[in-house]
């Protein structure tokens, strides 16, 4: 196997980041859309801030990628995934593994509307993960994820940290700890492919709010308060999602929420902490080189618990404030105000 | 591929020549067959318990299983050294109690005498002189009871006006499975509603000119000698289901890999049992499904592209006769049948005929939706059996076993590809279910009468008196006016189909759908009192026979 090539379609932060750690164990193909990239990473070694590993090639052909790699790691945003695994598709067979590193949701819509329609209903056959997208497009069935608290900065400065594998699949579990694995990377297995996804992009909704709450000058208690409300929100919208609790108290539910609820480096975050400073949220959309994908996820997730009927008071009054319906503080305000005072009922 | 009522084509025999069929190969060589199976399922267990000790464990464990099995719950139709058997068994176990021996192996030796004489208790006799009888038999007994029926006279057994194929609507991918049966190996996967059940589709198959399919049948229907008679020669195995000892368990896996790798098309009641709440089945046994991932894996090794799909069946009538049965166990158990308990209604040949007669011939609508043949993978296949993937392309299926350009083992692979076919079977069975007027009335009448106390749990709900439960006549009518659009669009989306009874006004729909309703149960699910309006005499019998539609989201169609 030493000869074969490992590759990671899209070359942002996190998936410049993934492509390091892999470079580690066996040679690596770096897909980036952008044809002017390809030169910039390969002679330069650098690729968004970060110092690329010896073992990576930069290249632009999915047939190639395709046709050398058996293991696949797309980590792009879910906005583009779906087009990405129709272009991607003609060059897949039965015997390849994708392990995605993507913590976002897919949509489809019907023509002509999208997410900021306000006539749109959300239910599950049109709310998808990203490992429901790949079997959607491809024939691809050997699936998995990785999620897990993983800020890329901080895996770049070869800081210790873990992260969890998941699939259905036995040996994809394997072969992403054989190939992930390293001194300073601990890689969990777990067999809850759905839940796991779910923790990870769920978890964005709360990062947000976390930054909002940092934003607005508050300190630990009101973090610690809005992580643990906010891990039951997230548990039960994962329930209604297909996930089980189990994923949510592990490595990439619990894990991921305290870091990037806590981190600068989070991007989610970030968004949540200028909304709060009073910026307007198209302005800090076009002021990011990287997607947030909790903006997106709020939206999805707001009209999927419409659709289902049940509350989700924290991503309800997110969606408001992301509309301008709400100021953060009123936000806060009506969040403090509420009666739901019952600690744990989802055990 | 074609969905048209066929009613008429008579199909010619795919390989005319009993030599030709591959279960008449099978049967010529059974006694090899059966070495091989006993084999097999030999190596499959001691790489399962790869010790010494674990194996002596598990032959321990299943000596005991047996004497209880032998001494609680004998059958006639056990071999009578059953019990003489596990003794000897025991008397082997103890005598090498202490002294594991590397070069005897006495466990592998008393594992073989196993392992051989389950492999021979499962193992079938088919002989086609008698399968030829057995199938004239059917044929024209059924087409005569059909007769008589007809003209409500005796004399009309000696008349041969309607046959079999007058009565049983056969839709779907008909010739797409008849060109594939000459290409491949066949899965038939019904549903499985009625004990009769393998008696239609035994027709269905022959009807359709297939030659005969193996099939597991339960050991408990070999009890009774005339079905024992037909079960032998339609080529059954036998599956003991008191028997759920591990070794037991492989050797029948085994038999089922072997004979499909043999090339023997298979049918299997991929639920089981029969649904007992009268619903589609949602969760599929795996075990005996899986053995068609095995022997797909064991092809391909072997070098024979031979290649093998899968075809689901749905049959669709009126009334089961066990109905009452079932959804009484369905309501009191809620959970897995541990031991099958033989029902009332199969006990003697004499009530069989009984039933065979109310069913063929009071039964005004049976039909057989053929569904789309797939790969064992879920993919469709075309008239050649290339497996289509998204978007048209072809999927070499060679490729879901491969890692780096070699086959490998897996069975946790394995595992999760025949818990994806489950998955795509219950779906096929939802496209391909046909509803009739009876299916949906019922679903209609209990849907109306529940949402009349949402307070109640079922439970509650369905010990109501029946003789309070009144419908009016024009909201009925409404809804079904309402649900037969929604299915209409479900259909058009490939979701379901109809039976051409739906085109008729609603109200026409709900006279046919209430004389067919169960009709030979005491109580009637769904009767129209003399003011006009509808009333249950039955309301568990309602509920099972509205489960039927259940799991379609009509809701989300606004329904």
């Amino acid at each position: 196997m030493a000869g074969k090539y490992v590759g990671v379609i899209g070359a942002g932060s996190f998936g410049t980041v993934v492509a390091n750690l892999l470079a580690e164990n066996t040679k690596v193909k770096l897909y980036t859309r952008n044809a002017d990239k390809i030169k910039d990473i390969n002679s330069n070694r650098m690729n968004v801030g970060f110092a690329l590993h010896k073992n990576i090639e930069a290249c632009n052909n999915l047939e190639q990628i395709a046709g050398e790699c058996e293991t696949l790691f797309p980590i792009i945003p879910s906005a583009n995934f779906r087009q990405m695994m129709r272009d991607f598709s003609p060059f897949l067979h039965p015997y390849h593994t994708m392990i995605h590193g993507t913590k976002g949701l897919d949509v489809t819509l019907p023509q002509g509307m999208s997410l900021d329609n306000n006539d749109v209903e959300f239910n599950r056959t049109n709310v998808k993960t990203m490992s429901e997208v790949i079997r959607d497009e491809s024939v691809v069935v050997r699936i998995g994820c990785l999620a897990g608290p993983n800020l890329a900065k901080e895996i770049n400065n070869k800081q210790p940290a873990a992260t969890v594998v998941a699939s259905s699949f036995d040996s994809v579990i394997k072969e992403g700890q054989r190939l992930l694995r390293s001194d300073l990377f601990q890689v969990y297995g777990n067999k809850d492919l759905i839940g796991i996804e779910l923790t990870g992009v769920l978890k964005n909704i709360i990062a947000l709010a976390s930054g909002a709450l940092n934003g607005l000058g508050y300190g630990e208690n009101a973090r610690a308060m809005l992580i643990s409300r906010g891990l039951v929100e997230m548990i039960y919208l994962g329930k209604a999602l297909g996930g089980n609790l189990q994923a949510f108290i592990g490595l990439a539910g619990v894990g991921d929420l305290v870091a990037t609820s806590s981190s600068t480096f989070s991007r989610n975050f970030t968004v949540g902490k200028r909304l709060a400073s009073g910026e307007n949220i198209k302005d800090i959309i076009q002021s990011m080189n990287e997607v947030a994908e909790g903006v997106n996820t709020v939206k999805i997730v707001k009209k999927f618990a419409e659709h289902y009927g049940f509350r989700a008071p924290i991503t309800e009054t997110l969606f408001k404030i992301l509309n301008g319906d709400k100021s953060v503080e009123d936000g806060l305000t009506y969040l403090m105000k509420l009666p739901l005072n019952v600690d744990i009922d989802f055990m | 591929m074609q969905d048209k009522y066929n009613n008429k084509t008579k199909y010619k025999p795919i390989l005319p020549s009993h030599s030709e069929w591959p279960i008449v190969k099978l049967s010529k060589n059974m006694p090899a067959f059966i070495e091989k199976v006993s084999v097999d399922s030999f190596e499959k267990i001691k790489s399962i318990k790869n010790e010494e000790q674990k194996l002596i464990e598990e032959l321990e464990r299943t000596r005991y299983r047996e004497k209880l099995r032998v001494q609680k719950m004998p059958w006639s139709v056990d071999p009578d050294d059953d019990y003489d058997f596990w003794k000897k068994v025991k008397k082997q176990l103890v005598s090498n109690s202490g002294k594991p021996n590397e070069t005897t192996k006495p466990a592998d030796k008393i594992l073989k005498s196993i392992t051989d004489r389950y492999a021979n208790e499962i193992a079938s006799t088919f002989k086609p002189s008698s399968h030829r009888f057995a199938r004239r038999v059917t044929t024209f007994g059924f087409a005569r009871l059909l007769n008589a029926a007809h003209s409500g006279r005796f004399s009309g057994l000696f008349k041969a006006r309607h046959t079999l194929r007058d009565k049983i609507r056969i839709r779907g991918s008909v010739d797409h499975l008849r060109d594939l049966a000459k290409k491949g190996t066949i899965i038939m996967v019904p549903t499985h509603f009625s004990n009769l059940d393998s008696v239609l589709i035994g027709w269905v198959i022959q009807a359709l000119g297939l030659p005969p399919f193996i099939y597991g049948a339960g050991l408990n229907l070999f009890n009774i000698k005339l079905f024992a008679y037909f079960m032998n020669s339609l080529g059954a195995y036998k599956v003991d289901r008191r028997k759920k000892n591990l070794i037991y368990l492989e050797t029948l896996k085994s038999y089922s890999d072997l004979a499909i790798q043999e090339g023997c098309h298979s049918l299997f009641f991929p639920g089981g049992t029969r649904s007992r709440s009268g619903a589609i089945e949602t969760e599929l046994k795996r075990g005996l499904l899986g053995t068609s991932i095995q022997a797909q894996l064991a092809n391909f090794k072997n070098n024979k592209d031979h290649k093998i799909f899968v075809v689901p069946v749905v049959l669709n009538y009126n009334f089961v006769l066990e109905a009452p049965s079932l959804i009484e166990h369905f309501l009191k158990q809620k959970g897995q049948e541990r031991y099958y308990t033989e029902n009332d209604e199969y006990s003697t040949s004499y009530k069989i005929s009984k039933f065979l007669f109310k069913f063929f011939t009071k039964q005004s609508d049976i039909s057989v939706s053929i569904g789309k043949p797939m790969d064992l993978f879920g993919n469709y296949v075309d008239a050649d059996g290339h497996s289509i993937g998204q978007n048209g392309r072809y999927i070499a299926t060679k490729d879901y076993f491969l890692r780096d350009g070699k086959f490998v083992d897996d069975p946790q692979r394995d595992e999760e590809y025949t818990r994806n076919l489950s998955k795509r079977i219950v779906e096929e069975f939802h496209r391909n279910n046909e509803v009739l007027p009876s299916h949906l009335v019922a679903y209609i009448g209990f849907k109306l009468l529940r949402k009349k106390f949402p307070d109640l749990d079922l439970f509650n709900f369905l010990r109501l008196p029946e003789d309070e439960l009144l419908l009016d006549y024009g909201e009925f009518t409404r809804e079904v006016e309402k649900l037969v659009k929604i299915i209409k669009i479900i259909e058009e989306e490939g979701g379901i189909l109809t039976s051409p009874a739906l085109n008729k006004p609603a109200t026409e729909i709900i006279e046919r759908g209430l004389d067919n309703l169960g009709i030979f149960h005491t109580n009637l699910p769904l009767v129209r009192n003399e003011q006009g309006d509808i009333e249950t005499e039955s309301l568990s019998l309602l509920y099972f026979y509205h489960n039927r539609l259940r799991g379609y989201n009509f809701d989300e169609y606004g329904g």
